[in-house]
């Protein structure tokens, strides 16, 4: 069972359509079960029930998440399977000691993956929806996946599987997410 | 929040306003009438009726003229949310884009530049699902035109049922069509639902049709009590 935290302003909002509910779908439709909380209402017994986490991007104008990041402390022990897409990348860095900087990008893209990873694959140029206006530095340690230093598209933990991508899968990208769901960890 | 919704009184529209009224208020209907038939970013068929619609929602309307050039008529789109904007105390921007990145992309910016929030509550819907929703909670879709291989005249004027669904479903596995026409190869027009406070009847209609195109044009309307 997948946890999928709802980083948007409040619980069952109306972003929660666009945001979460397109990686639910996808999910479903690959065959993986997936739950949505919000990421105000997550306690410790109930994470425990879950094998692996996807914390979802929200709207541009909503950064209400990154002024709770003391609820996200968790994430830091947490040995299970996470994947941060745009706001829930930004979450990841700052947890791990990365920054959250203004960096606008809305639109189709170029994506440089320039190191091989089990998510995202071989180092090759691909086509990424993005929606941010903020982006990440890359937190002590972690891997640069895709992007360049000063503009992170995608990184990962050194040693755990931990994976933070700017821009989102779920357009024209599904197979990251499905990718990640199935990765034997 | 206070929203407005990006208003052309085809589904999309009418199912994201449905969807942004559960959530928040819906202060007002935007509407673009453009004079292009072959406008990139907004619906034209019937576009003339949204008036009567906004009237059956209950909801007030703020339309805007546009002459439909490719990137003329995103200014015409962002003075029309500026000034619905400033008229009805706006936060936020509603549309009813389902997977085309080209609509989605430039009504974020405009948002961006005119402080708005922005929601797309049926992005990346499964198109198929979705038609099925329309259907089972109660809204009375018709084609209002066909711009596409292989739809043919049968289809102008006619309802969104389970059948023409199922028909739908199968034209999407043997040609890739959009089912609900969002690569634009058919529009639609909402007559009624669940968020009509009256319903909408048509007194006279016409069709045009050759190659794959045509027009079902309403040209009498009225509203009638529920």
């Amino acid at each position: 069972m997948i946890l999928l935290v709802d980083l948007c302003y409040e619980k069952d909002s109306l972003s929660q359509y666009e945001f979460v509910h397109p990686i639910f779908d996808t999910l479903k439709r690959s065959g993986f079960s997936s739950e949505i909380r919000h990421f105000t209402e997550l306690e410790r017994r109930e994470r425990e029930r879950f094998d692996r986490i996807v914390l979802t991007g929200t709207a541009l104008k909503d950064n209400d998440f990154a002024e709770r990041i003391d609820l996200f402390s968790w994430l830091a022990e947490c040995r299970k399977p996470i994947l941060g897409i745009c706001a829930g990348m930004q979450v990841i860095s700052a947890v791990f000691g990365g920054q959250i900087v203004p960096q606008p990008a809305i639109g189709l893209e170029a994506i440089s993956i320039i190191r091989e990873s089990a998510l995202l694959g071989e180092p090759r140029e691909i086509e990424g929806y993005h929606l941010h206006n903020y982006g990440v530095t890359l937190p002590e340690g972690f891997l640069l996946l895709a992007g360049k230093p000063g503009e992170v598209e995608a990184f990962c933990h050194p040693a755990r599987p931990i994976f933070g991508i700017v821009f989102h899968p779920e357009v024209r990208n599904r197979w990251i997410i499905e990718r990640f769901a199935g990765l034997p960890f | 929040m206070k929203l407005g919704v990006l208003f052309s009184g085809g589904k999309d529209s009418v199912y994201a306003c449905r969807r942004a009224m559960e959530k928040n208020e819906v202060a007002c209907l935007i509407t673009l009438v453009s004079e292009n038939l072959d406008s990139y970013m907004f619906h034209t068929p019937n576009i003339r009726h949204a008036k009567m619609q906004a009237e059956a929602l209950g909801i007030p309307q703020l339309a805007r003229p546009t002459r439909g050039e490719k990137e003329a008529e995103l200014a015409d789109l962002e003075a029309a949310i500026s000034a619905a904007k400033e008229r009805f105390g706006l936060q936020g921007i509603v549309t009813g884009a389902i997977e085309s990145v080209y609509q989605a992309t430039r009504v974020q910016r405009i948002c961006r530049a005119q402080d708005l929030w922005c929601f797309n509550p049926l992005w990346q819907i499964n198109q198929v699902d979705y038609l099925r929703q329309l259907v089972s909670e109660g809204f009375w879709v018709i084609i209002s035109g066909v711009f596409a291989y292989p739809f043919d005249e049968s289809w102008l004027g006619c309802a969104l049922t389970e059948e023409r669904i199922r028909i739908l479903e199968g034209l999407q596995k043997r040609y890739q069509i959009h089912p609900s026409g969002e690569g634009g190869e058919l529009e639609t027009f909402v007559l009624d639902g669940p968020i009509f406070l009256k319903r909408l009847n048509i007194l006279s209609s016409s069709k045009t049709y050759a190659n794959f195109r045509g027009f079902f044009t309403i040209n009498g309307l009225q509203l009638v009590d529920k």
